[in-house]
């Protein structure tokens, strides 16, 4: 049996009220207003493309292990880099090792459905299991449509034989130019065309054609679909495409616009990961991707579908929420309008690129060291073992920490330095089993930082370097639970 | 066996600019301003410097790298000049340098001089700078008071106080310096202060409030050292001599190993016993009349008075508000302002503590004049409490 063995989802936990949206831009444009209902999932000033599938890939990793990843399939949209592979990053930082293949799919909404079919077709030629990682930040036009109904997020699956949760039954693809938006080589933002035309010849043709050539190839009956997945920003399209193809109106997935908004070409796979977990054994589940013509694909649920949970999945996600009410703020982690830093944040930022790779381990994979006489633990990884009663020089072995859980030791919420979400939060954290950092502290809730407190650790943008066009990562501290 | 610097080194004349938001002058004028008192003071002339150790903390935003500014600046006859730069301990190790140099009989005479200028970058509060290539990639972006922020709570966890509580002792470390910098005509903060003004001042890195900092500061001290015989000669009296120098440097313990807590700093306790040892001191309460140490924040001032060993483990809170550091106290700390308010233009503070025990020693520092002052301990701290250059030097009167 072959299909999709693990899932992973990732939401960011800033939520903004689209009333806020709505209060800050209905002078200009009252008709937002009437899309001013529930909220929008919002990346913090250090979350991207990047850092999402990081995190989706290590809800997915709870269900996988990492030593049998063969291949990384990242897909979005929204990649931070143009020219350097965004998914060896993500790899990395997975510490999925250094032999698998890696590959970045994007250029369309249904890059990852596309990425999908061809890792589903591609069978068992990948060495273990497959990961695919969706992932999207969503920007857009301040007082647009767009920036009401979209949301950032991610999804991870894993495909393979081992574990199968949902089996492979089949795909099609419907490939036509139709533009319904578009961003050219030199934007940011989206161009859009009007919502009408793309329900009525976009999706209303498009899904159901694809749709069907993949009914009638599978031999499945239509009214046997339990969970039909159709990512799209408009409400009511996607029943409206499940009514002509004759999908029970119960069986269409919700797309969650109220609570966390669209979240581009990772948001079929977000759905699926929530049809996942809603899943009977048996039940059939079909996923449409749009964008230049449908991707479709075809699943059954196995026996093991309500057993493989993942450590947070869509609904832990969802739930892991911090209301927003800040538009302003908003805007500004999007780089909508032209912030004073104060001279504090001008210092030059220039990546070494060598010194850089020279540290990847620690900067990428949270790697520190174990020492083989003495057992201690530290990062970074040293010359000399730090522990003075041992002091061994390169007795350090690799060992990664990100996974571990730490206790802050000491904290302050600094105003002082510069930061894009001031206070910066920053600390000592000793980790369990031995270690310990001064690290930066992110997602930090008023009040709930002090001596004690247990702590993750999660892969963020520690700077950008916004005069060379790159931005670095690495690894910081959040409160459990936040 | 090294038998350690005790007694083999005095002062011969020192000098300090005015501290303070300093406009107008150059890092040359503030050199020039506390050499030509440090000269006069000495009773010598320039060419009679045999050597020099120049003091600067950061480069970028100061005068550049290298030896050649003092050189430069004072015009000094191609005599050997050292640029040394550790940090906040800068101004003590130009000292050491020199006090070293007289003591091996390298020289006769020499100089240290510090210098910062802190003013020229348009904001407040030490310059943002790079901590190095490998360093700014992992880091947090720290600030001073960020990083020191980080004692209070450590200590606060570890001694189960409440904010409340640990602030108002921190309030009064200020509202005392504040008090005795009113009385320093070279200080930079001149104004008294209240303890409900420290307290409900804004958070600059919590707990650390605005007047929980140091005044960031342009200014230079110098020192000219010799030893005691040349000093006869030169016919000085009311000698005032070295009685130890130390220096302690962190090596990853507290930062990646140890059981640290971060209620106190290692490197203090260890060079504060090394000081104690090389000054021959044992009852360091008794002995010693007066410290200046690193008060860059309140809260490095309260733990450094239990790290130093004056007051008990856990008892600092009890002392400093019992007024045991006051001017009138037990034993009074910062009798010049400190840090706080003399102000801290890093690589002169060193050099600053020194030449307010060498004043005292001499009955010459006017309204703040302590009565029997005879042993002077001065501390500094370069860097974070995780993570740190601790320098100490005991000055007193050579008997």
């Amino acid at each position: 049996m072959f299909g999709i063995t693990a899932y992973g989802a990732y939401i960011p936990r800033s939520r903004l009220s689209r009333a806020a949206i709505a209060d800050a831009n209905d002078w200009f444009d009252a008709s937002l207003r009437g899309l001013a209902k529930g909220e929008r999932s919002v990346c913090n000033w250090d979350e991207d493309t990047i850092t999402m599938a990081v995190e989706a890939g290590q809800d997915c990793l709870s269900l996988l292990d990492a030593s049998s990843v063969g291949a990384l399939y990242l897909a979005s949209t929204t990649l931070p880099f143009l020219d350097r592979q965004n998914s060896v990053v993500v790899s990395q930082a997975l510490n999925l090792g250094d032999h698998l293949r890696t590959m970045d799919v994007s250029a369309s909404q249904r890059a990852a459905t596309s990425a999908l079919i061809a890792m589903l077709e591609a069978g068992g030629s990948d060495k273990g299991a497959a990961m695919l990682v969706a992932s999207e930040h969503r920007r857009s036009k301040c007082g647009s449509r767009a920036e009401m109904l979209w949301g950032d997020g991610a999804a991870a699956l894993g495909v393979g034989s081992n574990g199968v949760i949902a089996e492979y039954l089949g795909s099609e693809t419907y490939v036509t130019d139709f533009v319904d938006h578009y961003r050219g080589e030199d934007s940011t933002l989206d161009y859009e065309w009007e919502e009408r035309w793309i329900r009525d010849e976009g999706y209303l043709k498009s899904v159901p054609l694809a749709a069907s050539r993949l009914l009638e190839k599978a031999g499945v009956k239509v009214s046997e679909i339990a969970h039909f997945v159709l990512a799209s920003d408009q409400a009511k399209t996607p029943a409206a495409v499940a009514k002509k193809l004759g999908v029970s109106a119960e069986a269409v997935v919700d797309n969650h616009i109220a609570t966390t908004g669209v979240s581009g070409a990772a948001h079929p796979i977000l759905m699926l990961t929530s049809a996942l977990e809603a899943a009977k054994p048996g039940d059939l589940i079909m996923l449409a991707g749009f964008g230049q013509g449908t991707d479709v694909v075809l699943f059954r649920a196995t026996d093991q579908v309500g057993a493989r949970r993942p450590k947070t999945g869509f609904a832990g996600a969802l739930e892991r929420r911090r209301p927003d009410e800040n538009y302003n703020r908003f805007l500004s982690f999007n780089n909508l309008v032209e912030r004073e830093t104060g001279k504090r944040g001008e210092l030059d930022k220039q990546s070494y690129l060598a010194a850089m790779y020279r540290k990847k381990d620690l900067l990428t994979g949270f790697v520190g060291g174990k020492c083989r006489e003495c057992g201690t633990i530290q990062i970074p990884k040293e010359n000399y073992c730090v522990n003075p009663d041992c002091g061994a020089l390169h007795s350090q072995d690799d060992y990664p920490m990100s996974a571990l859980p730490g206790r802050v030791k000491t904290w302050t919420a600094d105003r002082l330095t510069f930061d894009w979400n001031p206070p910066a939060y920053f600390g000592l954290v000793e980790f369990e089993g031995g270690g310990r950092m001064m690290m930066d502290f992110t997602e930090v809730e008023e009040g709930s930082i002090d001596t004690g407190v247990a702590v993750s650790l999660h892969f963020r943008i520690r700077q950008f370097d916004n005069q060379r066009g790159f931005r670095k990562y690495f690894w910081k501290a959040t409160p459990s639970g936040q | 066996m090294a038998s350690g610097i005790k007694d083999k080194v005095v002062v011969l004349g020192m000098g300090c600019s005015k501290f303070g938001e300093r406009w107008d002058a150059s890092p040359a004028d503030l050199m020039v301003e506390a050499f030509e008192e440090c000269l006069a003071d000495a009773g010598i002339e320039k060419k009679d410097i045999e050597m020099g150790w120049f003091g600067a903390g950061i480069d970028a935003y100061n005068v550049g790298s290298s030896a050649l500014p003092l050189s430069l600046a004072l015009r000094l006859s191609n005599i050997p000049v050292t640029k040394v730069e550790n940090m906040c301990a800068t101004g003590t190790e130009a000292f050491r340098g020199a006090v070293y140099a007289v003591a091996s009989g390298a020289c006769d005479i020499a100089l240290a001089l510090g210098v910062e200028k802190l003013k020229d970058v348009g904001y407040g509060g030490l310059p943002q700078r790079t901590r190095g290539v490998e360093n700014d990639m992992f880091w947090p972006n720290l600030s001073a008071p960020g990083s020191f922020a980080q004692l209070a709570s450590g200590y606060r966890a570890k001694h189960g106080l409440d904010k409340t509580e640990l602030k108002r002792a921190m309030a009064h470390v200020s509202v005392k310096s504040h008090a005795n910098g009113a009385k320093n005509p070279k200080a930079h903060l001149r104004r008294e202060i209240t303890e409900e003004q420290a307290i409900n001042a804004p958070y600059i890195a919590e707990p650390i409030g605005l007047y929980d900092c140091c005044g960031v500061s342009d200014g230079s001290a110098c020192a000219i050292v010799t030893t005691p015989e040349i000093a006869r000669r030169l016919g000085k009296t009311d000698l005032v001599s070295v009685k130890a120098l130390q220096l302690a440097v962190s090596n990853g313990d507290e930062a990646s190993f140890s059981d640290w807590d971060g209620s106190y700093l290692k490197t203090t306790r260890i060079a504060a016993q090394r000081a104690y040892n090389e000054a021959g001191i044992k009852k360091p309460r008794e002995e010693i009349s007066m410290t200046e140490v690193h008060d860059c924040f309140s809260i490095t001032e309260l733990v450094t008075m239990e790290d130093l060993q004056l007051s008990d483990e856990g008892q600092a809170v009890r002392d400093v508000l019992n007024g045991d550091f006051d001017a009138g106290g037990r034993i009074p700390c910062q009798i010049d302002g400190g840090l706080k308010c003399f102000g801290h233009p890093i690589g002169a503070s060193g050099l600053r503590m020194i030449y307010e025990n060498y004043l005292q020693f001499q009955g010459r520092a006017g309204d703040r004049q302590l009565p029997n002052a005879r042993l002077a301990l001065n501390h500094n701290l370069g860097g974070f409490p995780h993570q740190n250059i601790c320098s100490i030097s005991i000055i007193g009167r050579y008997e």
